[in-house]
């Protein structure tokens, strides 16, 4: 009996089969032989994807990211360093003028200092001489009095023995001294 | 100049068509005869027979291998061709699973990209005149959605535990409709894979038989076979925009039940 609905389940398939108009779908003796191979290509294209094409464009994606976020921090670093280079520029101006004002500061405070001194060394050399030359005219003056006196002593002498009197030598001092004076 | 082209090509269609038109015009239209799996050696289809099925799941497979592996094996920073469609693939992809499934689908993105990659190029291979086109059978996308019907519901209460119930308990209705939401839903997660699996082998298939049955039609009508001719022309366009849109539908809706996994609060 068993064998028997077998024999006709196996007559419809091979009448499917045959028949032109059937839906080959349907015809069930093929159908291991489908699910076998389409197990076979299935494990075949996940090995192919899972262990080789996945893994190499995920990793050139990944690089390519990797070069593009470099590439722009390096764009970052360059911009970042031509600031810091016109910053630096224009600090070493700033630096250079400072020094050239201090420089110049310098020199004017020692020119200043080298004024002072030569004037005050003139000064001195002014003082000194006109204090000489002070002590000069005095002593000029002093030896003229010194001079005005004998003359006066002497013409008042040769005066009064002239005259015909007797010169007393202290009497005539004391005059010349008492006009002198006056 | 294209308008002469026009009709020189339209009057060699006519001119052809008088020329080869069949003694006696049989209407001999077999849309199905595409869909059958035979033997390459000869002999029957035992389960580890060599068949056209073979044939076309390796060169599905091969045109995986040349596009991914093949196609980015230069790993240049600036890309070519190849490697742009690779690379494309790959991002498309990998978005979708992000966005629908959530960041802790990404580790489930290599199965699902195996499932779009082959049912993209299964379903490109199909469109070439000739082939066989393995996705148009139940027995190949009834197993991709048991897959992924199996996938979700292991995933579902290895993650959750029996909180992956909740699926079904919508907490958010009043108390009183619950159990009728739940013996709906029930019946909504149970028919998923059904659904997933015919949709995909139910569009491909019909495309096909329509282009078949056009060609039917050509070849019936002699004189006038232009007609069934540019038909087959715009079916085609439309066959070569559903075997991309089946296979990115089948890819989300994997997703979004990877989402229902994954979350399973409403």
């Amino acid at each position: 009996m068993a064998s028997n609905t077998q024999d006709a389940a196996h007559g419809a398939a091979e009448a499917a089969h045959g028949s032109a108009p059937g839906m080959p779908q349907l015809d069930f003796s093929t159908f291991g032989n489908q699910i076998f191979w389409l197990a076979i290509a299935l494990v075949a294209i996940y090995l192919i994807l899972s262990r080789v094409a996945l893994p190499r464009i995920a990793a050139v994606l990944a690089e390519r990211q990797g070069t593009i976020t470099n590439d722009l921090a390096a764009a970052e670093d360059l911009k970042a360093k031509a600031v810091e280079a016109e910053d630096a520029y224009n600090k070493a101006l700033a630096d250079a003028r400072a020094e050239a004002q201090r420089i110049a500061a310098e020199t004017r405070a020692e020119i200043q200092v080298g004024l002072d001194e030569a004037i005050a060394k003139a000064d001195e050399q002014i003082a000194a001489k006109t204090a000489e030359s002070e002590k000069a005219i005095g002593e000029i003056k002093a030896g003229a009095l010194e001079s005005v006196k004998l003359v006066a002593a002497d013409t008042a002498e040769a005066l009064v023995t002239a005259l015909g009197g007797k010169a007393d030598e202290k009497a005539i001092a004391t005059a010349v001294a008492d006009r002198m004076k006056g | 100049m294209g308008k002469l082209f026009f009709y020189v090509a339209l009057a060699l269609v006519l001119v052809s068509g008088v020329i080869f038109a069949p003694e006696h015009a049989a209407l001999a239209i077999h849309p199905m005869d595409q869909f059958n799996v035979a033997s390459l050696t000869g002999g029957a289809v035992g389960t580890f027979a060599i068949t056209n099925v073979t044939l076309w799941l390796a060169l599905a497979v091969v045109c995986v291998f040349l596009l991914m592996v093949v196609g980015s094996s230069r790993r240049a920073i600036v890309p070519g061709r190849a490697q742009s469609v690779a690379e494309l693939t790959y991002g498309f992809i990998y978005k979708m699973v992000e966005d629908v499934a959530g960041k802790d689908g990404v580790k489930f993105f290599p199965y699902i990209m195996t499932l779009f990659m082959f049912i993209l190029m299964a379903n490109f291979l199909g469109l070439i005149p000739m082939s066989f086109t393995t996705t148009s059978h139940i027995a190949v996308t009834a197993i991709l959605a048991g897959l992924v019907f199996l996938t979700v519901t292991i995933v579902g209460f290895v993650k959750n535990g029996a909180g992956f119930l909740g699926l079904f308990w919508v907490s958010s209705a009043p108390l009183a409709l619950r159990p009728i939401l739940a013996i709906i839903e029930l019946i909504s997660y149970f028919v998923r894979p059904v659904s997933h699996s015919i949709r995909l082998a139910g569009n491909v298939m019909a495309g096909h038989a329509v282009l078949k049955v056009f060609a039917g039609f050509a070849g019936a009508l002699g004189l006038f076979s232009f007609l069934p001719i540019f038909a087959i022309t715009a079916v085609y366009a439309l066959e070569v925009l559903v075997a991309f849109i089946q296979a990115y539908v089948f890819t989300i809706l994997t997703c979004v039940y990877l989402k229902d996994a994954l979350h399973p609060s409403h």
